[in-house]
């Protein structure tokens, strides 16, 4: 069959699902009285109109692309990684474990044992759904959840029951070391008017290899290869000799330990130690960017940008438009995930066909004419 | 009664850019007749029934159906103008009965159980008219293939189809279900009910058809009664030049014993489905089994070919065991062994439907080294390998960026074989070569595992057809129940005697 030209699969279609999302968020605005143009204006100038709101959007993005990434991978074994949130919980108490137990001499070594740490953490957390999927057939889906809320009460617990610093009220680990401090945005691109008030940090260029190690991981590497026979077709791949068994494994180790990536980024370069609830949502917001994404690290990053602004705007809105709550803002993010994700398909075919008809009419037009 | 033919197409044209399916077709076809429509692959039978049944609507042309010019914009259209057609892949509903699925669609209100009752006295009716006897309250999944077909059948005939299109109806029955089949079209014939069939077997045309219609690229060539034709001569049209029905070979000269199996055992689902099974194949000769489908013909190909583990049982290589026991999923050992594993389901297990065709040229051997440099993939090794193959296999259209489903039933085996026979395995295993596979192709892949026979390979041919076992076989390996019941010499047996075997009669000891 004809197919439409990529960009107009990973960029134009997710365009238009924002658009209309954005459209409908409008017509809850209006309805509760605000004006949608002016709410618009505040946020993207809350998310892009300076170096304050850049700082915090890209922060947000960092996360998104990690989750991101994490469901993405797993989608191409399709397997359907919903645990982010639990994984990501887990790679956090691997982070403030680690940073709390040694005495670190340099934040770069620092952060070499956060990021194993983390990432052990969060590939052991998604390992048990992986067995039980993989051995015992337990749907991935069901368990990944239930692992959230397990992480989720076993992260209360230790913060009060063991990281909890005597005589504090609060369900928080002690701060980390000035030694484990990353580098903050004001360090390395102060230049461009970032301050120490931002939280963003270097974890964002381990976000950006990580997208490209998955790009090589999924599209040039034999793994990738099974990875994505297996996502295609598990009967053809156990006649090809690919083990249904170590691909779902080894899947779901490497997802859980992109989740867990996050708490890198949350954790120690912005929190600095461990609180509860650092995730705020993360590991759910990666599956709609992965679904936004297409599954591909470019898309990835362009949805998690997309995310971090609305993050970020939303937190401006909710700032100066008393009207609109935090509730809202949720409404509007709900509704971007919903236009993207699960509405893809209202899109997508009648861009599709519209495609396909401009190209034979194009076709038609050139057939006497080679030289087109 | 009109005269009018029940069909009649004129001048129907369409293209998928720059591809001409179908040019100027013109066709009639009498009321009350069998009419076969035959072609290669991609020859544009899909194409013309898709329009006539409402998926396509033609760039050109018109429709005329009893005589009265008919537009069929949608497939309910289609259905209202009496056309019905029953599809290669059944499209049933798997756990609903038979009465649910003939109604679903045509419910006639909210309420079920009005028109349950009406369906169910309708088909009784229809059973009773047409010999299509079918438990209505069966569950799809418990009926068999050709139950299974008598109920999308059963389906046309409720919504009043005058007009039946089947498309390739017997590439999932035995010979047995198919022959019953046609005894329903005869009979569906009698009672004045047109019909367009669809095949690629010219046995079929032959036996069953009063005209045919040949199609060549895109283009009707000839139509003919079938009382005036040959085979041969019908293979001639469809391909455009002479083509052998019978494989050319030689005499085998069977050297030493690459493969030995004794007292193989599977379990599947609780159920011992291969009993015991013995048999060698040696140097040079291809081994046939023939048996119904579900006897164990695919257990054998699938643990041989390391898809499942076996529950007893010993195999060897050259003399050396094979681990058959330990775990499943060791393609990859069997392919380092050399062993080829052409699978029964190229679309379920040959191929990654999704996948481009050079991926799918690398696929179960995507750990050789020629395909990879360091911890990578090398794409243009492999796609340098693939334009190689494509070439010298002979697959149409020769793009290695084409997804495989993209490619036709004949291409895609194809690449299935290019990939497994390209590298001359000590051990061939190949399942239903030609399944669903166009006559050209079909010789085309005949002479290749011949070929590959008269390089002094071993090769196990598992088929349905028992034309093609005997006719490329040196020797005949008959299964019935997961047991072999006798082995044959194709030269001093005949299909009665097989078909005998296939049902698990014996004659005594042979």
């Amino acid at each position: 069959m004809d197919r439409m030209p990529k960009w107009a699969d990973v960029v134009l279609i997710p365009l238009i699902s924002v658009v209309l999302a954005f459209m409908v968020s409008g017509l809850v605005v209006a309805i509760i009285g605000e004006s949608p143009l002016r709410a618009m204006q505040i946020m993207l100038r809350g998310a892009f109109g300076s170096a304050y709101g850049w700082g915090y959007t890209l922060y947000y993005a960092t996360n998104f692309i990690f989750t991101g990434l994490a469901v993405a991978v797993a989608f191409h074994a399709r397997l359907f990684n919903i645990g982010g949130e639990g994984q990501a919980a887990l790679g956090g108490l691997g982070v403030a474990v680690i940073l709390l137990a040694v005495d670190w001499p340099h934040w770069s070594l620092a952060l070499a044992a956060a990021m194993g740490f983390a990432m052990l953490f969060s590939a052991a957390w998604a390992a048990v759904p992986a067995y039980l999927q993989a051995r015992r057939g337990s749907h991935i889906v069901i368990t990944t959840i239930m692992f959230n809320y397990i992480a989720s009460a076993l992260l209360v617990y230790l913060l009060v029951n063991v990281f909890r610093v005597e005589g504090s009220m609060a369900p928080e680990s002690a701060s980390f070391a000035a030694t484990t401090h990353l580098p903050n945005a004001a360090d390395f691109a102060g230049g461009l008017g970032f301050r120490g008030s931002t939280p963003l940090n270097i974890s964002i260029f381990l976000a950006l290899i990580a997208c490209v190690l998955v790009w090589l991981l999924i599209w040039r590497t034999r793994l990738g290869y099974e990875i994505r026979s297996f996502g295609h077709s598990e009967t053809a791949a156990v006649y090809a000799g690919i083990n249904p068994t170590r691909i779902i494994m080894i899947t779901m180790l490497i997802s859980g330990a992109l989740a867990g990536m996050m708490a890198v980024n949350v954790v120690m370069g912005e929190a600095e130690r461990l609180v509860l609830d650092f995730v705020e949502g993360a590991g759910f917001v990666g599956i709609a960017v992965a679904l936004m994404g297409r599954s591909h690290p470019v898309g990835v990053v362009l949805a998690a940008l997309l995310f971090g602004a609305l993050y970020q705007g939303g937190a401006e809105l909710q700032f100066e438009m008393p009207a609109i709550s935090r509730e809202m803002i949720v409404v509007i993010q709900a509704l971007v995930i919903l236009f993207t994700g699960a509405l893809d398909n209202m899109v997508r075919m009648p861009v599709q066909s519209i495609f396909l008809s401009l190209k034979r009419r194009r076709d038609n037009a050139a057939r006497p004419n080679p030289a087109e | 009664m009109t005269d009018a033919p029940a069909i009649e197409l004129r001048g129907i044209s369409k293209s998928f850019g720059p591809v001409l399916a179908n040019r100027d077709i013109s066709m009639s076809v009498a009321r009350g007749t069998i009419h076969g429509i035959v072609g290669e692959n991609g020859a544009g039978k899909s194409t013309l029934m898709s329009i006539l049944y409402g998926f396509y609507k033609a760039d050109a042309g018109e429709i005329f159906i009893n005589g009265t010019a008919t537009a069929i914009p949608d497939s309910q259209a289609a259905i209202r103008a009496g056309i019905g057609m029953v599809h290669q892949h059944f499209k049933l509903v798997e756990n609903f009965t038979v009465v649910e699925n003939v109604i679903l669609g045509a419910e006639n209100g909210a309420m079920l159980r009005p028109s349950i009752a009406r369906a169910r006295k309708l088909l009784a009716e229809l059973s009773e008219e047409y010999g299509l006897k079918v438990d209505p309250d069966a569950v799809i999944e418990d009926l068999s293939v050709g139950h299974q077909q008598r109920v999308e059948i059963l389906k046309q005939l409720y919504r009043h189809a005058d007009i039946l299109i089947l498309d390739e109806p017997t590439g999932v029955l035995t010979p047995a279900e198919a022959d019953q089949l046609f005894r329903i079209l005869e009979r569906l014939r009698a009672e004045g009910k047109t019909i367009l069939l669809i095949t690629h077997k010219l046995r079929e045309i032959m036996e069953i058809t009063d005209t045919v219609s040949v199609m060549r690229r895109g283009e009707m060539t000839n139509t003919v009664r079938t009382a005036d034709t040959s085979p041969a001569e019908l293979a001639e049209m469809m391909v455009g030049r002479k083509v052998l029905l019978q494989v050319d070979k030689t005499p085998a000269t069977p050297g030493e014993v690459v493969l030995k199996v004794s007292d193989l055992r599977v379990r599947r689902g609780g159920v011992e489905r291969l009993k015991g099974v013995s048999l060698e194949i040696r140097r040079g000769e291809i081994l046939g089994i023939a048996g119904v489908a579900g006897n164990g013909q695919t257990e054998l190909l699938e643990v041989l070919g390391g898809m499942i583990t076996a529950s007893g049982g010993a195999v060897s290589l050259f003399g050396s065991g094979l681990d058959i026991t330990r775990s499943a999923a060791n393609g990859q050992s069997r392919r380092a062994m050399g062993i080829g594993h052409v699978p029964e389901d190229r679309q379920t297990e040959g191929l990654i439907m999704g996948f481009e065709a050079w991926e799918n040229v690398a696929f179960g051997y995507h750990h050789d080294p020629k395909y990879n440099v360091g911890p990578l993939m090398d794409h243009a090794a492999i796609k340098a390998d693939c334009v190689d193959k494509m070439a010298r296999y002979d697959v149409r259209p020769p793009n290695p960026r084409l997804p495989a489903r993209s490619f036709s039933g004949g291409n895609q085996q194809k690449i299935v074989v290019a990939r497994e026979m390209d590298r001359a395995p000590d051990l061939l295993l190949v399942g239903q070569p030609t399944r669903g596979v166009d006559i050209g192709a079909i010789e085309f892949i005949h002479r290749q595992i011949i070929a590959l026979r008269d390089q002094g390979k071993a090769i196990l041919l598992i088929s349905v057809e028992l034309d093609e076992i005997m006719g490329l076989s040196d020797r005949i390996a008959v299964m019935f129940d997961g047991r072999i019941m006798g082995e044959r010499l194709p030269d001093q047996t005949d299909q009665h005697e097989l078909g005998l075997l296939m049902a698990g009669v014996t004659e005594g000891a042979a």
